[in-house]
């Protein structure tokens, strides 16, 4: 212990190499524009079952039935009113996709950095890991799995979590890499700072933008998953509304009344568009750095 | 230390050349053994037993217990996994619940047909990324470039059966009935000799996958245009198209040939929910069919095919990208 502070007294820390904030990713429109509408699709998901003009669950005509006053996006395969349906049908994706895309970046960045720090055995073990996870197609796993023990939500986001996450690892040990080479994790390193301490005061700090990237990356497509897991009928079972549902139950009325396909799917294009362009504008801003440093 | 390091056999140059390739595809087989055990096992715990699916709900016990000892199910679990994955290794996939014949029979149309939309996919898919790719390049931070940025961003960031459906609104049912909406192909024939059927679920791959791809090319292109060797082509006086055909395109192919191979595989993965939603007759539908009926030696079978010739082509494009 006391050579631990002996050490710090002698040794000059070094100034940190790069800047931490997030916040200069801010300056990118892309970025302010895909938070924008990932909030709002939100908050509207949430509030709108409220504001519903209709019971979701209850037909209000005959089926398909063309937009009127009364169903302003027309009717649905049920006669249900499908603005209310298409207005309560994200609540489920509104919890399932950012649990999931935020779980998958913060155990892929445990994972990265672990691997990445202690290199080694621990690095190769939790890397092949990966790889046996990545050399699985994720619908395939998801595919297999409910079918197993049937579409319960908290399983479908552990199914996404898996599928996305050895991606994520891949992506954010290739950015840690480097900064072990860094003279303040050297000198980190040289004080005795434990590997806990160092990954998680030093390491993440330092690859927080890639982990903004990734988070906006994965959380459109565990949209995409989810709600292509619902399409093919093993994701959010009937007679919920979900969007995903809501394309394939309608998709037979596509050339009579194509407002309950492409309602839903509107939705989905906003909230997928939305995360793929925080992935983006982020993306940008650190290749920018990155050229001036 | 990674298995790939122990590459520095001076004495043997051919050795050491192989090496990473033989200690990749060693991985590879490894990986595809755990693959296969996840699924049986995985397939195994399926609710329900596979002797008591046969038989159904009414089957009196003592049948039952002589279709487990027929079917091996009596015999420890990882006997009956050598069994099934040497039987696989002879071409026996077991035999279907649902129809009750061998699953390689459907297997082997399956994959015909899926493979053939596949390669039609990518033969339309490369070129096409190409040219969009050095278009962009040319007209690089201009209208055209923007305008492809946001565009690709948006197809890749889509679920496929969005991009199918809207294509399905536009070309079979909505708006022009130009092509069918369901892509029926009788079990016998090639699919080739039902284009049309082919058209709509082809271009639901290709839409992504031009544009995953093409912003690769974009960014290799642009990346050799700016190289001291290209401005020398310029100084000499050369023609532009010759810069960029004799030049460039040929430096600017090279990272992408890894790429390709990516968007290789995930197009065998995509094409699940491709097939489903035009109920194309593939593997990827089969599957979806196999679980609904709770078809076990289907289901097991589709499922290590596709992670199979995935993981195939992920192979290659490491193999690519680590020469």
């Amino acid at each position: 212990m006391t050579t631990t502070t002996d050490a710090s007294l002698e040794l000059p820390r070094p100034r940190k190499a790069r800047a931490t904030g997030l916040w200069r990713l801010w300056s990118s429109a892309q970025v302010r524009l895909g938070v924008t509408m990932l909030v709002g699709i939100t908050i509207l998901v949430i509030i709108a079952p409220f504001l519903a003009p209709h019971d979701m669950a209850a037909p209000v005509g005959r089926p398909y039935a063309p937009p009127s006053p009364e169903a302003w996006l027309g009717t649905d395969n049920l006669g249900r009113d499908v603005l209310s349906r298409v207005m309560s049908g994200g609540i489920y994706l509104a919890w399932m996709a950012p649990a999931s895309a935020l779980i998958a970046v913060s155990l892929g960045a445990a994972i990265a950095l672990i691997a990445a720090y202690y290199g080694g055995w621990t690095d190769l073990i939790l890397m092949r890991c990966m790889d046996v996870l990545l050399a699985f197609p994720g619908i395939l796993l998801t595919l297999l799995c409910v079918s197993i023990f049937g579409p319960a939500p908290p399983l479908l986001v552990t199914l996404v979590v898996l599928t996305l996450m050895p991606g994520v690892a891949r992506v954010i040990r290739g950015a840690a890499l480097p900064l072990l080479r860094q003279e303040y994790v050297l000198w980190a390193k040289t004080v005795g700072t434990p590997g806990r301490v160092i990954i998680t005061r030093e390491l993440l700090p330092n690859v927080s933008s890639p982990l903004l990237v990734e988070l906006g990356l994965r959380l459109s497509w565990s949209v995409a998953i989810l709600s292509s897991m619902s399409f093919i009928g093993y994701g959010i079972q009937p007679p919920a509304a979900d969007w995903g549902l809501m394309v394939a139950e309608n998709g037979n009325g596509l050339g009579i009344q194509p407002y309950a396909v492409l309602a839903p799917i509107l939705m989905i294009v906003l909230y997928t568009i939305g995360g793929a362009l925080i992935a983006e504008g982020s993306a940008r801003i650190i290749a920018r750095t990155e050229g001036e440093a | 230390m990674a298995v790939g390091d122990v590459t520095e056999d001076r004495g043997y140059p051919l050795m050491s050349r192989l090496m990473p390739v033989l200690s990749k595809v060693l991985q590879g087989l490894l990986t595809l053994l755990a693959v296969s055990l996840l699924i049986f096992l995985a397939a195994r715990s399926l609710r329900g037993d596979v002797a008591n699916m046969i038989l159904g709900p009414h089957a009196l016990p003592d049948q039952v217990e002589q279709l487990r000892v027929q079917l091996g199910l009596n015999q420890p679990l990882w006997t009956q996994y050598i069994n099934w994955l040497g039987g696989i290794l002879h071409g026996d996939w077991g035999t279907s619940l649902a129809s009750g014949r061998p699953v390689s029979e459907s297997l082997v149309i399956g994959l015909r047909n899926s493979a053939t939309l596949s390669a039609v996919a990518l033969a339309v898919m490369l070129p096409t990324a190409l040219v969009v790719g050095v278009v962009a390049a040319q007209y690089r931070d201009g209208l055209v470039d923007r305008i492809f940025l946001i565009t690709s961003m948006i197809f890749n960031a889509v679920p496929e059966f969005v991009t199918g459906t809207i294509l399905v609104a536009i070309f079979a049912t909505t708006v022009v009935h130009w092509l069918p909406a369901v892509s029926f192909i009788p079990p016998g024939d090639s699919p080739i000799s039902y284009p049309s059927a082919l058209i709509l679920p082809a271009t639901t791959i290709i839409i992504p996958g031009v544009m995953y791809l093409s912003r690769l090319v974009r960014v290799a292109v642009i990346d050799v245009m700016t190289t001291e060797y290209i401005q020398t082509a310029v100084l000499k006086g050369l023609s532009p198209a010759r810069i960029l055909f004799l030049h460039a395109l040929p430096n600017a192919i090279a990272p992408i040939i890894p790429a390709a191979s990516l968007v290789a595989a995930f197009t065998i993965g995509g094409v699940v929910v491709v097939e489903y939603l035009f109920a194309y007759p593939g593997v990827g539908s089969a599957l979806v069919d196999a679980v609904t009926n709770r078809d076990l030696p289907a289901i097991q079978a589709y499922v290590l095919v596709i992670a199979s010739a995935y993981f195939f082509f992920n192979l290659i494009a490491d193999a690519l990208a680590r020469k």
